[in-house]
C-alpha cells in the first residue's frame, strides 16, 4: 500500500497546490525552449522534487514518469570502483553524487560529459537538451562543484541542470552564477490544512478540522511530515475527532524526555544517563543536528527569559562544532553540560 | 502553425490547450532559440568584451604584435575571463586552425599531476600544422600553441608544482593561460611567470550598455531603473545579471499568458517566437503588461522585501527579555521557512543595523564581531535556523546596551 506522500504527490504544474505564482513561472519557464540551470532550494518538505518532477513533466510530458534504475560502476583514479545509482527516463536523470562521499567529482565529471556529447534518444522529444537532476547538491564537494563549472556552459545545448538543495551556502559562487535561484518556501500552516483536507476527503476520511490544524502547527510547515502525522493518526485511531492526540515519533518522545530529565537535575550522574539516551538517538540515525535543536527548543520554554539568549547561542556554537567534528557525541553532551552549568548559576544567583 | 488559424480560433486554442500541444512543443527548435541567453550572448570577439577595458586594449596591442607571454587572468565569477581568451584565442587562429592549436583544459577535467604532464605533452609536442593558403590574411595565426587552464584554482599545489616544469619545457612552441577568481590560490612561481590581467566587477555604466543591448535584441521592454536594479542585484556579475533579465522575461510572459487566458479575445504572446504576429497583442486595458518592472528582478534574484527584513529588525529592538526573545524566534522561524537564504539574510541585516547612527562605535564594534562570526559559521555548514537566530538574538542584547 502506497503512502501517502506518494499516493497523492501531485504530478503536473497544474496539479500543485499553493505557491500557484512559481508554478506559473516554472511553467513559462518549461514553455520558452531556452530553459535555464536552475538551483531550486528552500527547506525540507517544501515540495522541491515534487515541483521539479511536475516541472519535467512539463518540458518532456508524460514519458519522463517512465524511469528505470541503473547500477553504474566508477573508477578513481586509484583504482578504487564506486558502485553508483542513476535513475533515468530517456529524457533525463537524477543523480545523488553525495552517495559516494569524497569521489562525487569523478561521477560528476564522468558522468555529465558523457551525458551532454551524447544525443537525446527520442527524435522527436520535445526539447533537445536533456535534464540532469542533481539531489543534496549543497552536499557536493568544492572539486565536484568546479567540475560543473565549464560543463555547464560548454554542453548547454545538450543538457541542462537542476540543482536540489536546502540551503545555497554550500554553492560556490561560480555555481550560483551559472543558475537561475528558484526559492521554494515551505507551504504555510493553511496551505498545509487545505492539503489534508484534500487528501482526507479522496481517502473518504471524516474531516476534523481542528486536528488538521494542529498537525500543521506540529508539523513545523513540512508538509512531508504533517502528511505522515495525518496517516498516521487515521491509521491508529478507528475515529479521529479535534481533540485525538497527535502523539509525536518515537525519537522525539525521547528527546522530551530527555529536556525533562536534564531540568529535573543538574548532576554528573545525571549526564551519563542523558548520554545513554543521546547515544540511543545517534545509533538510530537521528542526525546529531536535528537532536540538538529538538532538544534545545524543547529546553527553551521551561527556563527562565534571561537565560534563552544565552542557551541559543551555546546551542550554535556547539551545532557548529557538530559540523566541523568527527565525534557528535561529544558536542551533544558538551552542550548538555554547559546548558546544566548555566541553569545551575542562575539558580545559585550566580555569574555565569 | 499558429498563424493558420484566425484570431477567434487561436483564442480558443490557447485558452484550450495552454501551450501543451502547441507548435512550439511539436518538434525542438532551432538551436539559436534553445541556448540560454548568457551562451547566445557571449562575446564572439575582444571587441565584444565590456567593461574590461584596460585588459582588453592591453591584448589588443599584444595580438596586433602576435607575440603573446603566458597570462594569469583572474577576477569574481562571470566577468568575461573565459570569454577573453576564447575571443582572443579565436582571432588568433580563426575557426579552422583553433582545433589543432588550443587546448583547454578545465576543472571538469581530470588533472592529476600526470595528467596534466601527459595532456601537455602530447598537445604540445604535435607538429604546428600550416594554414591553408591565404588563410593568414585574416588569422595571424602565430607559430606557437595555447593552452588554456580554466578554473586553475581548483588544481593541487602538487599539479601547479609540475606545471612550471613543463612550462619551461615547452615554452618555445606553447603559451598558457591560467584562468582563476582567486590568484592567491595560484602558487608563486606560477604566477611569476604570467603578466596578470585582473577582470574587474562590472560597473554600472558599461555593463548597463550591454543588458540594454541584449534586452532591446529580445524585445524586452524594462521599466525605468530596473537595468541599474538588475546590476545591483547581480553584484557585478554580468552572467547573473543577464540570467535574471532572462528569467524575468519569462516571468513578465508567464503573467501575460495566464492574463489571456481568462480573458479571451487578448493573445498570448511569446517573446522570442515570431509566428506570433503582434500588432493587437499589446493593449490590454491600455496597461503594458509585458514590462519588466523592479519588482519583478527583485523576486528572481532572491532579494529579501524590506518589510520582511523590517519585521525582524522591530523584533530586536529592546524591551523586556521574554518579549524580544519570543518576537526574535518567529521571525527567524518564518524566515527559515520561507525558505530565505541565510547569506541574503545576514547580508540585508547587516545593511541595515549597521547604518543605523543611533548605534555607538562601541556597540558597533561589537555587533560586527557577530557577523564575522557568523559569516564563517554559514560556510562552514552550520544550521541557518539556529545561526541566525543566534546572530539576531546577540544583536539584540547589543541594541538594548546603553
Ligand atoms: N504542491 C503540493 N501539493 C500537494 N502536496 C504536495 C505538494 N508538494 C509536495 N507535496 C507533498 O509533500 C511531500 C514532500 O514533498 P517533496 O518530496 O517534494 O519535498 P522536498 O522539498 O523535496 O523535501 P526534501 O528537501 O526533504 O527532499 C510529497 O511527497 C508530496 O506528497
Ligand atoms: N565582460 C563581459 N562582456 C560581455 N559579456 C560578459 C562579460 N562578462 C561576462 N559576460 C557574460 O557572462 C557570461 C559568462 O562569462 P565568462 O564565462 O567569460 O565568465 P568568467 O569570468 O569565465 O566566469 P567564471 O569565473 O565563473 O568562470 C558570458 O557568456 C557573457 O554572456
Ligand atoms: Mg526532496
Ligand atoms: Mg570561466
Amino acid at each position: 500500500m502506497a503512502l501517502l506522500v506518494d499516493k497523492y504527490r501531485p504530478r503536473s504544474l497544474e496539479a500543485l497546490t499553493y505557491h500557484e505564482d512559481l508554478s506559473e513561472r516554472l511553467k513559462s519557464l518549461a514553455k520558452s525552449g531556452d530553459f535555464p540551470h536552475l538551483l531550486v532550494y528552500g527547506p525540507s518538505g517544501a515540495g522541491k522534487k515534487t515541483r521539479i518532477v511536475a516541472t519535467l513533466r512539463e518540458l518532456y510530458g508524460p514519458g519522463v514518469e517512465k524511469i528505470k534504475i541503473d547500477s553504474r560502476v566508477f573508477q578513481t583514479t586509484s583504482n578504487r570502483k564506486l558502485e553508483f545509482n542513476i535513475v533515468a527516463s530517456v529524457y533525463h536523470l537524477e543523480i545523488t553524487p553525495s552517495d559516494v562521499g569524497n569521489f562525487d567529482r569523478v561521477v560528476i565529471q564522468d558522468l555529465l560529459k558523457e551525458v551532454a556529447q551524447t544525443q537525446q534518444v527520442d527524435q522527436s522529444a520535445r526539447q533537445r537538451f536533456k535534464v540532469v537532476v542533481i539531489n543534496e547538491a549543497d552536499h557536493l564537494t568544492r572539486d565536484a562543484q568546479a567540475a560543473l563549472r565549464r560543463t555547464m556552459e560548454k554542453y548547454s545545448p545538450n543538457m541542462r541542470l537542476i540543482l536540489l538543495a536546502n540551503s545555497t551556502a554550500n554553492i560556490i559562487a561560480p555555481i550560483r552564477s551559472r543558475t537561475l535561484l528558484v526559492r521554494v518556501a515551505a507551504p504555510t500552516e493553511s496551505d498545509i490544512c487545505k492539503v489534508l483536507e484534500k487528501v482526507g476527503a479522496q481517502e473518504g476520511w471524516a474531516e476534523a478540522e481542528g486536528l488538521n490544524r494542529r498537525i500543521a502547527k506540529d508539523s513545523a510547515r513540512n508538509l512531508r511530515r504533517a502528511l505522515l502525522m495525518f496517516e498516521a493518526v487515521h491509521a491508529q485511531n478507528e475515529k479521529v475527532t479535534d481533540k485525538t492526540p497527535v502523539p509525536p515519533p518515537d525519537w522525539e518522545a525521547l528527546v522530551a524526555q530527555i529536556a525533562d530529565e536534564i531540568m529535573a537535575e543538574h548532576t554528573p550522574a545525571r549526564l551519563l544517563q542523558v548520554r545513554a539516551k543521546l547515544y540511543d538517538l545517534l545509533s538510530h540515525c537521528i542526525p546529531p543536528t536535528t537532536v540538538l535543536k529538538t532538544l534545545t527548543f524543547k529546553l527553551i520554554p521551561k527556563i527562565d527569559d534571561a537565560l534563552k539568549a544565552d542557551v541559543i547561542k551555546w546551542s550554535a556554537f556547539y551545532e557548529h562544532r557538530i559540523r566541523m567534528g568527527s565525534k557528535h557525541i561529544f558536542h551533544l553532551e558538551a552542550f548538555v553540560a554547559k546548558f546544566m552549568r548555566i541553569l545551575e548559576s542562575y539558580l545559585m544567583g550566580m555569574d555565569f | 502553425m499558429a498563424n493558420f488559424f484566425d484570431n477567434k480560433a487561436r483564442a480558443a486554442a490557447v485558452a484550450a490547450t495552454n501551450g501543451a500541444s502547441s507548435s512550439k512543443s511539436a518538434a525542438p527548435k532551432e538551436s539559436q532559440n534553445l541556448q540560454p541567453w548568457v551562451e547566445k550572448y557571449r562575446p564572439k570577439s575582444l571587441n565584444d568584451v565590456t567593461a574590461q577595458d584596460h585588459t582588453i586594449t592591453v591584448l589588443q596591442r599584444t595580438l596586433q604584435a602576435s607575440n603573446l607571454p603566458h597570462m594569469l587572468f583572474y577576477g569574481p565569477p562571470g566577468t568575461g575571463k573565459t570569454s577573453t581568451i576564447l575571443a582572443l584565442a579565436k582571432e588568433l587562429y580563426g575557426p579552422e586552425m583553433f582545433r589543432t592549436r588550443v587546448l583547454e583544459l578545465n576543472a571538469s577535467d581530470e588533472r592529476g599531476i600526470s595528467i596534466v604532464r601527459e595532456k601537455v605533452k602530447d598537445f604540445a609536442r604535435m607538429q604546428l600544422s600550416n594554414p591553408p593558403p591565404h588563410y593568414k590574411d585574416r588569422y595571424p595565426c602565430p607559430p606557437y600553441k595555447i593552452i588554456i587552464l580554466d578554473e586553475a584554482d581548483s588544481m593541487t599545489q602538487d599539479a601547479q608544482s609540475a606545471l612550471r616544469r613543463t612550462m619551461e619545457t615547452y615554452s618555445k612552441i606553447t603559451r598558457f593561460c591560467l584562468i582563476c577568481n582567486y590568484v592567491t590560490r595560484i602558487i608563486d612561481p606560477l604566477a611569476s611567470r604570467c603578466s596578470k590581467f585582473r577582470f574587474k566587477m562590472l560597473d554600472q555604466g558599461n555593463a548597463k550598455k550591454r543588458l540594454e543591448d541584449i534586452a532591446e535584441n529580445e524585445n524586452v521592454k524594462l521599466e525605468d531603473g530596473a537595468v541599474d536594479k538588475l546590476i545591483k542585484c547581480s553584484e557585478g556579475d554580468l552572467r547573473k545579471a543577464i540570467t535574471f533579465l532572462q528569467s524575468a522575461a519569462r516571468l513578465v510572459g508567464a503573467v501575460k499568458t495566464s492574463h489571456s487566458r481568462s480573458n479571451g479575445n487578448s493573445k498570448k504572446r511569446v517573446l522570442e517566437d515570431e509566428d506570433d504576429e503582434d500588432e493587437d497583442a499589446m493593449e490590454v486595458d491600455g496597461v503594458d503588461e509585458s514590462m519588466v518592472t523592479i519588482k519583478n528582478i527583485e523576486e528572481i534574484a532572491g532579494v529579501i522585501p524590506n518589510d520582511v527584513i523590517d519585521g525582524l529588525i522591530q523584533a530586536m529592538q529592546p524591551r523586556s527579555k521574554g518579549a524580544v526573545y519570543e518576537a526574535v524566534a518567529k521571525q527567524v522561524t518564518d524566515l527559515v521557512a520561507d525558505g530565505w537564504s541565510a547569506t541574503q539574510v545576514v547580508a540585508q541585516l547587516y545593511q541595515n543595523v549597521l547604518y543605523d547612527d543611533a548605534l555607538s562605535n562601541k556597540q558597533k564594534n561589537k555587533i560586527v564581531m557577530q557577523f564575522s562570526d557568523v559569516d564563517k559559521r554559514l560556510v562552514d555548514g552550520a544550521d541557518e535556523h539556529l545561526t541566525v537566530l543566534d546572530l539576531a538574538l546577540q544583536v539584540s542584547g547589543v541594541l538594548a546596551e546603553t
